[in-house]
């Protein structure tokens, strides 16, 4: 094993159900302490994936090692990991603080001791006095630190999260991102924490596997994801990016040029390519990577457009471009640093606009 | 104008069938506690004055109390084991996808269709091919299990489908084995079934009549008492206080058994999700 620190190493694991492949050969280390995310669009097996971690699905190939020890014959009862369930699964007929203590028969404590260590987990997830609340009496938010509280008391190595804020609204479930950040860094705990909301994992990880299909995509930080993302699918699966297809003209020691159907002859940092003369290639910039002026810009790579439309958001406009050579609108994202849009009111729909761009932003991918 | 939507509207034609119907099906019941407390040897109008003699002439017969007795040992067994049965059935049913579900299900419930005389003459047949076993009320007992297992399992199902799969995963998760699982979660969470179960199949045992004609030897349960003091008139009316009896006992157990069935079931008692 190259990693030295992965405390949760999956090996080439495969999953089917019948024969068809849930899970495609996926390879991944997870440091310990972590806060490891995955992110999917729905059916890309995330569950499944969590639920091979905490051993409620057999693997049909492969092999995963948590804390060194193989996991295949470990029965979930016997795993270092627990859950949060997406549905939180509170035992209905028990009060919250016997939902929290239910992991702790077996450590055959006397009862003071066991109701001591309750009161410190509700005082951590914020929900003191509330041990002999019935399960039905809690809502959606109290549910889900219930059962993020039953899982802590047992000090798992592992806390396995699948969409644990999934049924919140959206002020709840901000609020909870934080509250969930900071207790991991007070328990130290490694998270594999399951979403399909980007936003939300770009906020929490430390690391995100991007999956599609059974299969992992990219596995990197939020920033190298947003900033360097390794194919199309990942860069347009989190937030949004203009792609323009082109071809690679000189590659040098230093700079290359692309040639790109839109932005013309484009130069970007030679060590950001690894495409030979000639390749085809895509070069994928973010909406606010650009900027755009009434005017040309100075000393920077520019080409001239024509605004399609505006949109004011407040915080910042979008426009869509239309430029010769290129079929899509270019879409743009610009901070409403002064009052207004960006552009003033020099410039209406349909006016001339330009576009202009930093080489370094660019990031150039294979074609389609 | 009337503010009721319109589906909520009275329907007179229904409600007039409502009544007629518990009229054919109640009016014969309601006459045996009638003439149970008439004082006179015949069933027949008019009445002729209220008496509790005929309750006090049962307490007085020692076949009436051996028979009760019979049927008690008898109910008692029969809703434990048809119970314990139909949870295991259920559970089955409803957790694991099996080859052949299905038949196994129509296999269960066929007692319900099949005319328990079939099963009686059947289990007699074979009982008497066998030299060790005697119709006894180990017998009673064992076709009784068999009538009463298809309601077990009826009223077990949807307390096993309405309980939430995760519930039992987080218990596992949770460090857990298989069978403390069950004790801690599962059993907890179907107990109103149970208990409605056992009351249910007691009161389908305690009522039985063709089985227990068949496979009672000479230890007889209370309704084939009933059926063989039939032939004595003077004997008619103690047994209609009997049957009094018997029904003011049966029904109350039966809406009880109904009763904690539905409560567990009500909305919002057994949820993992959010409400
Ligand atoms: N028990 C099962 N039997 C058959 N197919 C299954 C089973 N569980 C999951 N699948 C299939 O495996 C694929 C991945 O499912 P999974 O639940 O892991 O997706 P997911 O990424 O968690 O999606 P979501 O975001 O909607 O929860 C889906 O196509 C699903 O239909
Ligand atoms: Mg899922």
């Amino acid at each position: 094993m190259t990693t030295s620190d992965a405390f949760i190493s999956i090996r080439e694991v495969s999953k089917y159900f019948g024969t068809f492949k849930a899970i495609d050969t996926v390879s991944l280390d997870i440091a310990g302490g972590e806060f490891f995310s995955l992110l999917g669009a729905s059916g890309s097996g995330k569950t499944t994936l969590l639920r091979m971690l905490a051993g409620f699905e057999p693997t049909t190939q492969g092999e995963i090692h948590i804390d060194g020890m193989p996991m295949s014959p470990v029965p979930p009862h016997q795993r270092p990991v627990n859950m949060v369930f997406q549905s939180y699964a509170i035992f209905p007929h028990l009060n919250v603080r016997d939902n929290i203590a239910y992991g702790l028969r077996k450590a055959k404590l006397p009862r003071e001791q066991r109701y001591a260590m309750v009161d410190r987990m509700l005082e951590l997830i914020k929900l003191p006095g509330y041990g002999l609340r019935r399960a039905n009496e809690l809502s959606g938010g109290q549910r889900q630190r219930v059962a993020l509280a039953r899982a802590l008391i047992l000090r798992p190595k592992v806390l396995l999260l699948d969409e644990p804020l999934g049924a919140l609204d959206k002020q709840l479930r901000e609020q909870m991102q934080l509250e969930l950040r900071a207790l991991q860094r007070k328990v130290g705990i490694t998270f594999v924490f399951v979403t399909h909301d980007q936003e939300e994992a770009l906020t929490l990880s430390d690391r995100i596997a991007v999956m599609e299909g059974g299969r992992i995509l990219q596995v990197d930080t939020p920033g190298g994801l947003y900033e360097a993302p390794r194919s199309r699918a990942v860069a347009s699966f989190i937030g949004s990016m203009n792609f323009f297809a082109g071809q690679v003209r000189r590659n040098g020691a230093h700079d290359a040029a692309i040639e790109t159907e839109g932005l013309g002859t484009i130069t970007v940092p030679g060590d950001s390519l690894r495409h030979a003369d000639g390749a085809a290639v895509q070069v994928a910039l973010r909406p606010e990577k650009f900027t755009v002026s009434p005017t040309r810009p100075d000393g920077r790579q520019a080409v001239e457009g024509q605004l399609l439309n505006a949109a004011y958001l407040g915080e910042r406009s979008h426009f869509y471009i239309t430029i010769p050579g290129r079929n899509d609108p270019v879409a743009v994202s610009a901070q409403n640093r002064s009052r207004g849009s960006g552009l003033g009111p020099a410039v209406e729909a349909g006016g001339t606009v330009w576009l202009s761009w930093q080489d370094d932003a660019c990031v150039v991918l294979d074609p389609e | 104008m009337t503010d009721i939507p319109h589906l909520q509207r009275p329907n007179r034609a229904l409600q007039f069938y409502a009544a007629l119907f518990l009229i054919v099906l109640y009016v014969p019941i309601l006459l045996i506690p009638l003439f149970a407390f008439n004082d006179s040897i015949y069933v027949r109008f008019p009445l002729q004055g209220f008496t509790t003699r005929w309750f006090v002439e049962l307490w007085d017969r020692q076949p009436v109390w051996d028979a009760f007795g019979n049927s008690l040992r008898v109910g008692v067994a029969v809703s434990i084991i048809s119970t314990i049965l139909g949870v295991i059935t259920a559970r089955a049913i409803t957790r694991y996808r099996m080859p052949g579900k299905t038949v196994l299900v129509g296999f269960v419930m066929t007692p319900l269709i099949v005319p328990s005389i079939i099963f009686g003459v059947a289990l007699l047949v074979v009982i008497s091919r066998i030299d060790l076993i005697r119709p006894t009320l180990y017998t009673v007992a064992l076709g009784h299990v068999i009538v009463c297992l298809p309601f077990a399992v009826a009223t077990l199902i949807p307390r096993f489908e309405g309980f939430d799969a995760s519930i039992e995963e987080a218990s596992a998760d949770l460090g857990e084995n298989g069978w403390w699982t069950f004790w801690r979660v599962t059993f907890p969470g179907v107990m109103p079934g149970i208990v409605a179960s056992m009351l249910l199949t007691f009161v389908i045992s305690f009522d039985e009549f063709v089985m227990a004609f068949f496979l009672s030897g000479n230890e007889v349960t209370l309704p084939i008492l009933i059926w063989s003091q039939l032939r004595f008139s003077q004997q008619f009316p103690s047994i209609l206080a009997l049957a009094t009896l018997i029904l003011f006992f049966s029904i109350p157990l039966i809406l009880l058994a109904m009763w904690i069935n539905r409560l567990g079931l009500a909305p919002g008692q057994i949820e993992g999700d959010g409400a």
